[in-house]
C-alpha cells in the first residue's frame, strides 16, 4: 500500500481539527477538534510503525500512550470547561477575554460582546477594574 | 621657623579655615565663628612677622617645582619683596576686620557658615596672589578670587539684583581674563619662564620681543579685575553683595590685585611706551568719569563703588608713569580708608534703614545715633579727599609727584604724554573726589527732618573694627619716611608744588559742594522723601537686603530720583542725568553685546524647540502609534492568538521546505 | 480478527483492494470530521465525531494494527465521546441549530487550515510518493504482539502512564467539585 494514503489522510484530518480549534466557539467543540488532531497523529504513528517494521513497535506503543493521555486530557479539559461555565455562565472561548488590551478611552470593536453580553455583565466590570489596577 | 615657612603659612591658614568651615558648617555651627576669625587673624599676625623679617631688604625667593611641563615649567614659588609683604599685611588686616565685622553683621544669617568660609577662601587666594612668585600660580589665586567674588556678590540670591550683579561681575572679569591668559602665555613664550624673577631678568636683558602686545593683553585682564574703564561696569552693581564683602573684595583687596600685578611686572609694561600711554589714558578716563558718576549716585554704596574705581584709576595712573612705589603706597592707604568707609556705610545703612542718600538727607540726628561710624567715616572721607595729614594725602601726593616729574621730563621711565595726562586728570579728579566726599558726608550726616530711628548701640564687633582700621587711615601717611625701605628705597615724600595744588583744588571742590548744599538744602523740606525698611529691628544684613530691594521701588532709578535738594544735581547740571547712569555704558554694552547674544540664544532656542524637538516628538508619536496598532491586536481572544501563531509557524515551515528544496536543487 | 487473518493471507484481498478500502473509508472519515467541525448543531457534532473516530479505527485495522483499533473504539467512541456529550449537557448546550456555533475567527481559521493542508499534503506527497508499505507477513498489531512489546519493552512508561491517569483523575475531581463555601 502506498504510504502516501495514510499520510495524506492524517494531514487532512489534522488540518480539519486545526480549523475546528480555530473556528469553533464552544469550548467543548474545541476539545472535539483537538481529539481529531490527536487522532491524525495516531494514524501517522501507526502507519509509519507498520512501514518501518520496528522491532520495538515504538509507533504503536506511543499511539496507545497518546490515547491514554488524550483520555486524561479530555477529562481535565472538561472539568476546566465546567468550572469556567459555572463561574462565567458561558463556555464560549471568544468571550473569555480578560487579557484584552482595553481601557476606558479606547474600546475595541471586538470588545462589544464583552460589555453587551447579558450573562457575564456581572463579571465584566470586575475584569475591567482589575485591568485598571494593573495599568495604574 | 624661617621666613619662607612663615610665608607659606600665610595663605595656607585661611585656606584650611575655609575648608574646615565648609566641612563643619552644618554639623558644628558653634565652631564656625572661631574657624572664620582665628585662621585669618593668625595669617595677619604672621604676615606682619614676615613683613618685619623681610624688612625691606632684598627679595626672598623660594620655589619648588610643581609641574614639569616639558616646555615652560610651573613652580610653586614665593617672591617676597617689600610690596608683597606690605600688601599681605593689608590683606590680612582688612580680612580679619571684615570677618569680625561679619559675625555681627550677618549674625542671624542661615548661610553665614558658607559665607565665612568663602571669605576665608577669598583671603587665602588673595594672599596667594600677593606672595606668588610664579604667574601661573598667581593666576590660580586670581581666578579663585573671581569665583569667590561671584558667590559672595550673589549672597542675597533671592533678590534679582544680586543674581544679575554676580553674573555680571563674573562675566565681565572673565572677559578680561581671557586676553590676560593669552598674554601670560605670550609672556612665557618670549621669556621662557613663568617665574617672576625670571621674567624680570629676561626683560632686563632685552629678551622681550613683543612688549606692546603682551602689555596690552595683560592690561585687559587688569582692567577687568581692577575695574578700569571700559570694564569697570561690574563694580557698582557688585554692591548688591553684603557690605563686608564690598569692603573686603571691592575696595581693599581683589580690585587691587590688578594694580598689584602690574606693579610686580612693571618692567614688562615699561618696555612699551604705547602700553603706558594706553594705561594713562585708561586711568584718566576712569578717574574723571567715575568722579562725575560718584557725584550723581543716590545709593551710598554706589558712591563708594565709583570712588573705588576712581582711586584705582589713580593707582593705574601711577603705574602709567612708571612709579610702582606710589601705586602700591596708594593701594595700601586706599585699602585702609576704603574699608573704613564701606564698613561704616554698613553701620549707616543699618541705622538709617535705607541706602538712599536722599532719604538720609531727610533724616536728622543720624550722626548722634552712630557716633563711631560718624567719626571714622569723617576721617576716612578726609583721607579720601586727600586732606593732610591723613593717609590719602600722602599716597596721592606720591602719585602726583611722580606724574609731575614724568611730565616735566625729570623721570624717563614713561613718556611725557603719559605724565601730563595723569597729572591733569589727577588734579581734576581731586576736585571731584573732594566734591563727592563732601556731598556724601553732608547728605548722610547733616540731614534735617524726622529723627533717625533708634536701634540702640551698634554691636561692638562692628564699631571696634572701624576704629582699628581708622588708625592706619590717620597714621599710615605719616610713616612715609620710615617705610621707604619697603618701596625700593624710593622716596615718597610730597613736594610743595603738588601738595599745595592738590590740597587747594580739593578744598575748592569741598567748599563749592558745601555752598551748593547750603543753597539746595532749603528745597529739601519741600520734597519729602523717606522710606524705612519693614524690619528695623532685624540684623544689619537683612536690613541691607531689604533696603536694596526697596530702593528702586521707592526712589526709581538714579536719574529719575526727583530730589532738587541734591547738591550733585546742581553742580553737574545737564551732566547729572548721564553721570547717574554711569554714562550709559551699561546701555551701550547691552546694545552691543547683550542683545546679539540674546538674539542668538533665542535662535538656538527656536532651533531646539521647533526643529530638534520635532524629531524627538515625532519619534515619540511614532512609537505611540505603533503601540496603538500593536495593542489593537491584543483582543484577548485566544483563537486569534493561536491563528496568528500557527500562520506564522506555517510560513516558517514553508520557507524552510522551499529553501531546502532550492538548496538541494542547486 | 478476520481482517487481520485476511491480511496475513495474500490474495484474499488484493493490495489494490486494501488501498481502495482505505481510500473509501478515509473519504468517509474526512467527511465526518468536516461535518464535526462545521455543523451548527452541537450534539450532532459529537455524533459525527463518533463516525470519524470509528472510520479511523477501520483504518487502523486496514493497517493491521488490530489492538489499537479496538482500543480506539473502546476509549474514543466508548468513553471520550460520551464524556463530551456529558460536557455538552452539563454546560447547557443548546439542542438544535445554534447560529453562533462558529466564532468570528472562522475565515482566518479557514485560511490557516487550508494553507496548512496544502503545505502538508504537498510535502507528504512529495516525500512518500514512491514509498510502499509491505502489509504481508504476520500482523504487527495483534493483541498478542501488542501485549508482548508493551509488557516487555514498554512496561516502565506504561506504569508511569497509570500514575498520570491517576493524577488526571484526581485533578478532574478537584476541578469539577462544587465549592459550597465560596458559592454561599
Amino acid at each position: 500500500m502506498h504510504l502516501a494514503y495514510p499520510a495524506v489522510l492524517a494531514a487532512l484530518l489534522f488540518c480539519t481539527g486545526l480549523y475546528g480549534v480555530l473556528a469553533r466557539r464552544n469550548a467543548i467543540l474545541v476539545l472535539m477538534s483537538v481529539e481529531l488532531m490527536l487522532n491524525a497523529v495516531n494514524l501517522n504513528l501507526v502507519a509509519f510503525d507498520v512501514w518501518l517494521r520496528d522491532a520495538l513497535h515504538s509507533g504503536q506503543a506511543l499511539t496507545l500512550f497518546t490515547i491514554a493521555i488524550a483520555a486524561a486530557e479530555i477529562g481535565i479539559g472538561l472539568a476546566i470547561v465546567l468550572a469556567v461555565h459555572r463561574n462565567r455562565g458561558s463556555s464560549d472561548v471568544d468571550r473569555l477575554r480578560d487579557t484584552a488590551e482595553t481601557d476606558a478611552a479606547e474600546s475595541l470593536p471586538g470588545d462589544e460582546d464583552d460589555t453587551t453580553g447579558t450573562e457575564d455583565q456581572a463579571t465584566a466590570p470586575a475584569g475591567k477594574a482589575k485591568k485598571a489596577e494593573a495599568t495604574a | 621657623m624661617t621666613t619662607t615657612t612663615l610665608a607659606v603659612l600665610v595663605p595656607l591658614l585661611p585656606f584650611l579655615g575655609a575648608a574646615t568651615g565648609l566641612l563643619l558648617g552644618r554639623t558644628a555651627p558653634g565652631y564656625v565663628r572661631p574657624l572664620a576669625i582665628l585662621p585669618t587673624l593668625a595669617a595677619a599676625v604672621i604676615a606682619v612677622v614676615v613683613a618685619a623679617r623681610q624688612g625691606g631688604g632684598p627679595a626672598i625667593d623660594a620655589s619648588t617645582r610643581l609641574t614639569p611641563t616639558g616646555s615652560v615649567p610651573i613652580d610653586l614659588a614665593l617672591h617676597l619683596d617689600g610690596f608683597a609683604v606690605l600688601v599681605a599685611v593689608l590683606v590680612g588686616l582688612v580680612a580679619t576686620c571684615v570677618q569680625i565685622y561679619s559675625t555681627a553683621y550677618l549674625r542671624h544669617d542661615p548661610r553665614y557658615p558658607s559665607y565665612a568660609a568663602l571669605v576665608s577662601l577669598f583671603t587665602s587666594a588673595m594672599l596667594l596672589v600677593v606672595y606668588s612668585g610664579d604667574v601661573m600660580v598667581l593666576l590660580v589665586g586670581w581666578e579663585v578670587m573671581g569665583i569667590c567674588s561671584y558667590f559672595l556678590v550673589g549672597h542675597y540670591w533671592e533678590t534679582p539684583e544680586a543674581r544679575a550683579a554676580s553674573l555680571k561681575a563674573f562675566l565681565v572679569t572673565k572677559l578680561g581674563d581671557v586676553p590676560f591668559l593669552i598674554g601670560l602665555f605670550a609672556l612665557a613664550a618670549d621669556t621662557g619662564t613663568f617665574r617672576i624673577t625670571g621674567i624680570l631678568g629676561a626683560v632686563a636683558n632685552g629678551g622681550l620681543d613683543h612688549p606692546t602686545l603682551i602689555a596690552l593683553l595683560l592690561l585687559a585682564g587688569v582692567a577687568g579685575k581692577s575695574a578700569q574703564f571700559p570694564l569697570h561696569t561690574w563694580l557698582p552693581d557688585a554692591m548688591a553683595g553684603p557690605t563686608p564683602v564690598s569692603a573686603l573684595i571691592h575696595a581693599a583687596t581683589m580690585v587691587a590685585a590688578g594694580i598689584y600685578f602690574v606693579a610686580r611686572l612693571l618692567p614688562v609694561f615699561a618696555e612699551s611706551g604705547a602700553a603706558l600711554v594706553v594705561l594713562a589714558v585708561m586711568a584718566a578716563v576712569t578717574m574723571i568719569g567715575s568722579g562725575l558718576a560718584a557725584l550723581a549716585q543716590d545709593d551710598i554704596k554706589r558712591v563708594l563703588a565709583y570712588s573705588t574705581i576712581g582711586q584705582l584709576g589713580y593707582m593705574s595712573g601711577a603705574l602709567a608713569v612708571g612709579d610702582r612705589g606710589a601705586a602700591v603706597f596708594h593701594l595700601l592707604s586706599h585699602g585702609a580708608f576704603k574699608a573704613v568707609l564701606f564698613l561704616a556705610a554698613g553701620v549707616v545703612i543699618h541705622a538709617a534703614g535705607t541706602n538712599s542718600l536722599t532719604a538720609m538727607s531727610r533724616m536728622g540726628g543720624l550722626a548722634r545715633r552712630i557716633p563711631d561710624a560718624y567719626w571714622t567715616m569723617t576721617v576716612a572721607l578726609l583721607a579720601l579727599a586727600a586732606i593732610p595729614p591723613f593717609a590719602g594725602f600722602f599716597s596721592k601726593e606720591a602719585i602726583l609727584v611722580a606724574a609731575e616729574h614724568t611730565a616735566l621730563g625729570e623721570r624717563h621711565v614713561a613718556p611725557a604724554a603719559a605724565g601730563w595726562t595723569v597729572l591733569v586728570a589727577g588734579l581734576l579728579a581731586a576736585v571731584l573726589t573732594a566734591a563727592y566726599a563732601t556731598r556724601l558726608w553732608l547728605l548722610a550726616f547733616r540731614g534735617r527732618g524726622a529723627e533717625a530711628p533708634d536701634h540702640g548701640r551698634q554691636p561692638a564687633a562692628m564699631t571696634t573694627v572701624l576704629w582699628v582700621l581708622a588708625i592706619p587711615t590717620i597714621g599710615f601717611g605719616l610713616t612715609v619716611g620710615v617705610i621707604t625701605d619697603w618701596f625700593d628705597g624710593h622716596s615718597l615724600t610730597p613736594s610743595v608744588t603738588t601738595a599745595v595744588l592738590s590740597t587747594g583744588v580739593g578744598l575748592v571742590g569741598g567748599l563749592v559742594t558745601y555752598g551748593a548744599w547750603h543753597h539746595t538744602m532749603a528745597l529739601a523740606a519741600r520734597t519729602p522723601a523717606g522710606a524705612v525698611v519693614a524690619h528695623p529691628e532685624a540684623e544689619p544684613a537683612l536690613i541691607e537686603a531689604e533696603a536694596m530691594t526697596h530702593h528702586t521701588a521707592g526712589y526709581g532709578d538714579a536719574p529719575g530720583t526727583p530730589d532738587p535738594a541734591d547738591p550733585g544735581r546742581l553742580l553737574l547740571g545737564p551732566l547729572h542725568r548721564h553721570a547717574a547712569t554711569g554714562f550709559h555704558l551699561d546701555a551701550l554694552y547691552a546694545t552691543l553685546f547683550v542683545r546679539p547674544v540674546q538674539a542668538a540664544a533665542s535662535l538656538v532656542r527656536f532651533l531646539d524647540r521647533e526643529v530638534v524637538d520635532t524629531y524627538v516628538r515625532g519619534s515619540g508619536t511614532g512609537a505611540r502609534w505603533l503601540g496603538t496598532a500593536v495593542r489593537r491586536a491584543q483582543t484577548g481572544n485566544v483563537q486569534t492568538y493561536l491563528s496568528a501563531l500557527l500562520a506564522g509557524s506555517l510560513v516558517l515551515a514553508i520557507a524552510a521546505v522551499v529553501f531546502a528544496n532550492v538548496n538541494a536543487g542547486s | 480478527m478476520t481482517l487481520a487473518a485476511a491480511a496475513a493471507h495474500p490474495g484474499f484481498l488484493s493490495p489494490t483492494g486494501i488501498e481502495i478500502a482505505f481510500v473509501l473509508v478515509g473519504v468517509a472519515t474526512i467527511g465526518a470530521a468536516l461535518i464535526t467541525v462545521t455543523t451548527k448543531q452541537l450534539v450532532h457534532a459529537a455524533l459525527w465525531l463518533v463516525v470519524a473516530l470509528g472510520g479511523l479505527a477501520v483504518e487502523y485495522l486496514l493497517l493491521t494494527a488490530e489492538f489499537i483499533a479496538w482500543v480506539q473504539v473502546l476509549i474514543y467512541v466508548g468513553s471520550v465521546v460520551v464524556l463530551l456529550l456529558f460536557g455538552l449537557m452539563l454546560t447547557k448546550a443548546p439542542i438544535g441549530r445554534s447560529p453562533d456555533a462558529d466564532s468570528e475567527n472562522r475565515w482566518a481559521a479557514l485560511g490557516v487550515a487550508v494553507a496548512a493542508a496544502a503545505a502538508l499534503v504537498w510535502v507528504v506527497v512529495d516525500a512518500f510518493r514512491t514509498t510502499w508499505i509491505d502489509l504481508d507477513g504476520p500482523a504487527h498489531g495483534s493483541t498478542e504482539t501488542t501485549g508482548a512489546f508493551l509488557f516487555r519493552q514498554w512496561v516502565l512508561p506504561f506504569e508511569a502512564l497509570s500514575v498520570l491517569l491517576l493524577a488526571a483523575l484526581v485533578g478532574a475531581i478537584v476541578l469539577s467539585r462544587k465549592r459550597s463555601k465560596e458559592q454561599s
